[in-house]
């Protein structure tokens, strides 16, 4: 147990798990994506209402819901990091966030361009709008708090504070849309007894959301490998391992 | 398939703009991330196995000096 528990062996292992997830991740992601994405942009039906412009939601919802997932893993991660003072759990953080905010970013745009069309304004300042534009200033700040100190070890501390605090932004992120008046729709999926979206375009949808949360965990294997490459590149197990090959 | 030409399929039934803004968008921060995280992951090993050589040729003009 206590050589399990081993800093040395522990980076090592986790770097061994990437490598094994990766693969698994990358084929889900690139089957998920193509299938998704023909699917929805080629035989969903057109909706009764908002025509061929709804296709728009096979990006923007999964890249919404995503966006709310990636946070709450790093918010774990924080935690981990936080209460039980792993190293591996800080670089996670590090690792999802500008993923995170990459697919905020996407939920951000793709929403603008649907809004366009659909309320005749790319922006309004309402509640879901409002804090979802949060989250990745959230995202961002944590990225650029970490980057802020020369210390590391104070970053790490800094950065994952930040986003065990900014879990308070998830909920209102979720009942913007019940809170407050609201241009934006309410939920559809969530709600699977109502039947509020028709089989035909929930299935595109939901293996889109598959394809999305497989690119977040493929890109996120990529950067933590990078990141505890980075900080233990002066240990032997990682000379080794790029000397041999 | 839902439409009866690749034209058809392009305009989106007029909402092409929009449709395809988003999809592009979405692709190239998608492709972006991605890249430049594969980037980062080449630019490390390499900063690592250049470390790793000179160390060694740093041994080598010791030992060269020492005999």
């Amino acid at each position: 147990m206590w050589k399990w528990l081993h800093p040395y062996a522990k980076a090592e292992r986790a770097y061994q798990l990437c490598n094994t997830l990766l693969p698994y991740f990358t084929v889900v992601t690139i089957v998920s994506m193509l299938v998704g994405w023909v699917w929805g942009l080629g035989f969903a039906p057109a909706d009764y209402q908002q025509k061929d412009s709804y296709r728009i939601i096979f990006i923007h919802v999964p890249s919404a819901i995503l966006s709310m997932g990636a946070y709450s893993s790093m918010a774990i991660a924080a935690i981990i990091a936080l209460v039980w003072q792993i190293k591996n759990a800080e670089l996670a953080v590090i690792a999802i966030a500008p993923v995170g905010a990459c697919i905020t970013a996407i939920a951000l745009i793709t929403g603008a361009a649907w809004g366009k069309p659909m309320w005749g304004a790319w922006w309004v300042w309402d509640a879901r709008l409002t804090s979802e534009l949060i989250l990745l200033f959230l995202y961002l700040g944590v990225l650029s708090l970490y980057h802020a100190f020369e210390d590391k070890k104070s970053a790490g501390r800094a950065a994952s504070i930040l986003a065990i605090v900014g879990v308070i932004n998830l909920p209102i992120i979720h009942y913007s849309v019940e809170w407050w008046n609201t241009l934006h729709q309410g939920a559809s999926i969530t709600k699977l007894d109502t039947k509020a979206i028709d089989p035909s375009m929930l299935w595109p949808l939901l293996i889109n959301i598959l394809a999305f949360a497989g690119f977040v965990g493929t890109v996120t294997l990529i950067r933590l490998k990078n990141e505890i490459l980075q900080r233990e590149k002066h240990r032997p197990w990682v000379r080794h391992m790029l000397n041999k090959g | 398939m839902q439409f009866d030409s690749f034209s058809d399929f392009i305009s989106m039934g007029g909402y092409g703009f929009y449709v395809w803004l988003s999809f592009g968008t979405c692709a190239l921060i998608l492709l972006g991330i991605l890249i430049s995280s594969l980037r980062e992951t080449k630019r490390i090993k390499a900063s690592v196995e250049q470390q790793i050589l000179r160390e060694e040729r740093i041994k080598k003009a010791k030992q060269e000096q020492s005999l």
